[in-house]
């Protein structure tokens, strides 16, 4: 009945997801009973915070005041004149509080983790941008923060490490399976299997059990909002294209889904493509898995013919994750967003050439969706626009990259 | 196929309400070993349930390794971890408990993730189940919103399906849960992960004894029970308890293929003491 009442269009592909979380077929909530309670308890809060203006005031506030919103939507002139053809607009999420997206979910959720007095938070995190917006957003409201980091990404990403602990977060390393994000992930929701009663488990992206992917996505989506109106105050129409990175999906989802029920607009998210499209080279889920169940919720999961998870790869420790957000499964099947991928190399080349062009050194992450970006408008005639979601700031990968590239701490070809 | 029919005696259901009824004529109380299909290995994983059986479980279960498994604690993630390393798949898992369940009488359920389920698509994963002569399933990652398509594919297989209660399930959907459940209601000990504790939980015997009120589906308690002493404490007041991460890291601690038969007689030995524990003689 609704997949019919979708396929007239008769319902807006926005209307989701519907009261058990599901997005279409996708999402869901399959969770050890013992986080059944406190995920209809977040439910419920949330319910009532949307309901009540005082919650969107003090949102609002902290978003213009402590994140710096709305963040600007920014003509990248040179990049535009070096691709030679459709023009490249950056929606500068790099500009908030913090360095990227992330700050918007995490304060959100932290007033919801006020709004249901738990005053102990614990965050999974990559890139440790999530990491770190968690535990800004915990000192702000002064609240007991932990953060799940996989010990790979505590060593790549460091800079972000000790800017946790400089504001009081606990940093645990986690040591097994690849030690990346899926398994810092996995040990968030142990230690929340134990401490639900007192704690609240602020999930870094649109995954995981409902309701998280549609609250993450609600409060990311002051992205999309901000860009339609800048799109249409400062250009006069909206774009024909918006690109954004896909790792768990949040910047994506928050960029797409104000933009989803205008069908004139195209939207396209980039995964990572790793080192080949080989199984365990790459993390592009929507592009090479299979629906399958991963930390709690149904969608595109990267899995063998068992149902075990495979191991992925990615330059990029915000995009080296096996699953994605049910939404983004959604729009896949729907045909409303198409999904592709992009290499480690295409993604260092496109950091180099944004830094060099733009004067702006993004993340890695957001580096792929820079790459499809130019790209694609090398391909595109010059009275078409390009909005790519810049998700966030690129000093945290500053030293990794200087490491893989042979280069010396401080930027120069090392002595022989 | 005569096995779709529950008041079968051959079904997966009949077996294990045909133990409880054998256990309150005789006084006792039911242990359920689990143990981790594939650690050490699968040969080794055979032996054991054998051994387990020989020892006068009511119930065995069988662990089904899986990657990610979120309510599983170190002992039993790092034996999943070891198995899956050793190669363990569905087809080799089906293929031994074929071969073991010819052979014993205790009911074996899988402790399954529902994301292996939903792999292998459910009607397939049944069918596999009960060829293999598996008696159910406990899958600790599917609560009951979730549970409406595998619960009647296991109801017209004969199949149990054991839900489960935690400390946080409010009281009325405790006695929804335990309405759905079949085979027995799997009454977890506290909130968290798998693994033994040193003792148990404060108002654990006060939840058992309420929930004993609401429902006639046998109740076991699990996770964190190791010890004859904690078995007998709580089978007290529950109809039989779960010993998972205990026997695992026994396992653990024992092996060393290919020379198994210490391990085998080691872990017989303790279900032995477990299955003594809660004897009429003992309570
Ligand atoms: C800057 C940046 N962009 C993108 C991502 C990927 O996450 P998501 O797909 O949820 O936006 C991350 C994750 O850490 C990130 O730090």
């Amino acid at each position: 009945m609704a997949t019919a009442a979708i396929a007239s269009g008769s319902v807006p592909l926005s209307a989701v997801p519907d009261p058990l979380g599901r997005f279409g077929r996708f999402g869901g909530r399959y969770v050890p009973e013992t986080l059944s309670a406190a995920l209809d308890q977040l439910e419920q809060a949330y319910a009532e915070a949307v309901a009540d203006p005082a919650f969107h005031a003090e949102l609002d506030g902290l978003l213009a005041a402590f994140v710096g919103r709305p963040t600007p939507l920014l003509f990248a002139r040179r990049l535009t004149a070096l691709a030679g053809g459709a023009q490249i607009y950056f929606k500068r999420e790099d500009l908030s509080h913090t360095g990227a997206h992330k700050i918007n979910n995490t304060l959100g959720q932290g007033l919801l983790a006020l709004r249901m007095g738990k005053r102990r938070i614990i965050a999974e995190t990559g890139a440790g941008q999530h990491g770190v917006a968690t535990a800004t957003a915990c000192a702000r409201f002064g609240l007991e923060c932990v953060v799940y980091m996989g010990a790979e990404d505590v060593r790549r990403q460091a800079p972000n490490v000790r800017n946790m602990r400089f504001m009081g977060a606990e940093v645990r390393p986690v040591e097994t399976g690849s030690r990346t994000l899926r398994d810092a992930i996995n040990e968030a929701m142990r230690d929340w299997m134990g401490s639900v009663e007192t704690t609240h488990y602020i999930i870094g992206s649109v995954v995981g059990p409902h309701p998280f992917p549609r609250i993450v996505r609600d409060f990311q989506s002051v992205i999309g909002r901000e860009t339609v109106e800048q799109c249409r105050r400062q250009l006069g129409r909206l774009p024909d294209t918006v690109v954004a990175c896909v790792g768990g999906g949040s910047n994506a989802a928050g960029m797409f889904y104000p933009f989803v029920d205008h069908a004139e607009v195209r939207l396209v998210g980039v995964e990572a493509g790793g080192r080949s499209g080989e199984p365990g080279d790459h993390a592009a889920s929507l592009s090479f898995g299979s629906p399958g169940i991963l930390h709690g919720s149904l969608s595109y999961v990267l899995q063998d013919d068992d149902g075990q998870t495979s191991d992925v790869h990615s330059v990029s420790a915000g995009l080296d994750y096996p699953g994605v957000g049910p939404e983004h499964s959604y729009w896949r099947d729907a045909g409303r967003v198409s999904y592709t991928s992009v290499t480690d190399a295409a993604a260092l080349d496109a950091f180099d050439t944004v830094a060099r062009q733009e004067g702006i050194l993004p993340a890695l992450e957001t580096s792929h969706a820079l790459a499809w970006a130019v790209d694609e408008a090398a391909r595109r005639p010059a009275d078409e626009i390009i909005v790519v979601c810049l998700s966030g700031r690129g000093d945290k990968d500053a030293a990794e990259i200087a490491r893989l590239r042979g280069l010396s701490a401080a930027g120069e070809q090392a002595a022989s | 196929m005569s096995l779709a029919a529950p008041p079968n005696p051959s079904s997966g259901v009949a077996r294990i309400a045909a133990q409880f009824a054998a256990n309150a004529a005789a006084g006792r109380k039911a242990i359920a070993p689990f143990v981790t299909a594939g650690d050490p290995d699968v040969a080794t994983t055979a032996e054991v349930l054998a051994a387990i059986d020989r020892a006068g479980a009511t119930l065995i279960e069988l662990g089904v390794p899986y990657s990610d498994p979120i309510a599983d604690g170190a002992v039993i993630q790092a034996s999943y971890v070891r198995a899956l390393a050793q190669g363990m798949s569905l087809d080799r898992l089906f293929a031994m408990v074929k071969d073991v369940t010819g052979k014993i009488t205790t009911p074996v359920l899988a402790m399954v993730s529902y994301s292996i389920i939903f792999r292998r698509g459910i009607d397939r994963f049944v069918a596999e189940s009960v060829a293999a002569g598996l008696a159910g399933f406990v899958v600790p990652d599917l609560p009951i919103e979730e549970s409406e398509d595998l619960g009647s594919a296991c109801e017209a297989a004969g199949l149990a399906l054991v839900r489960l209660v935690t400390p946080t399930t409010p009281p009325e959907r405790a006695e929804q849960i335990a309405r759905q459940s079949t085979g027995f209601l799997y009454c977890v000990s506290v909130a968290g992960v798998t693994g033994a504790r040193t003792s148990l939980p404060a108002g654990l015997v006060d939840r058992v004894a309420w929930l004993r009120t609401k429902t006639d589906v046998p109740i076991l308690v699990g996770f964190g029970i190791s010890t004859p002493e904690q078995a007998q404490a709580v089978a007290a007041v529950a109809d039989g308890v779960i010993v998972g991460s205990a026997l695992v890291r026994r396992l653990a601690d024992l092996a060393h293929p290919p020379s198994t038969q210490p391990v085998v007689v080691n872990i017989e030995q303790h279900v032995r003491d477990l299955v003594q524990a809660v004897a009429p003689a003992a309570g």
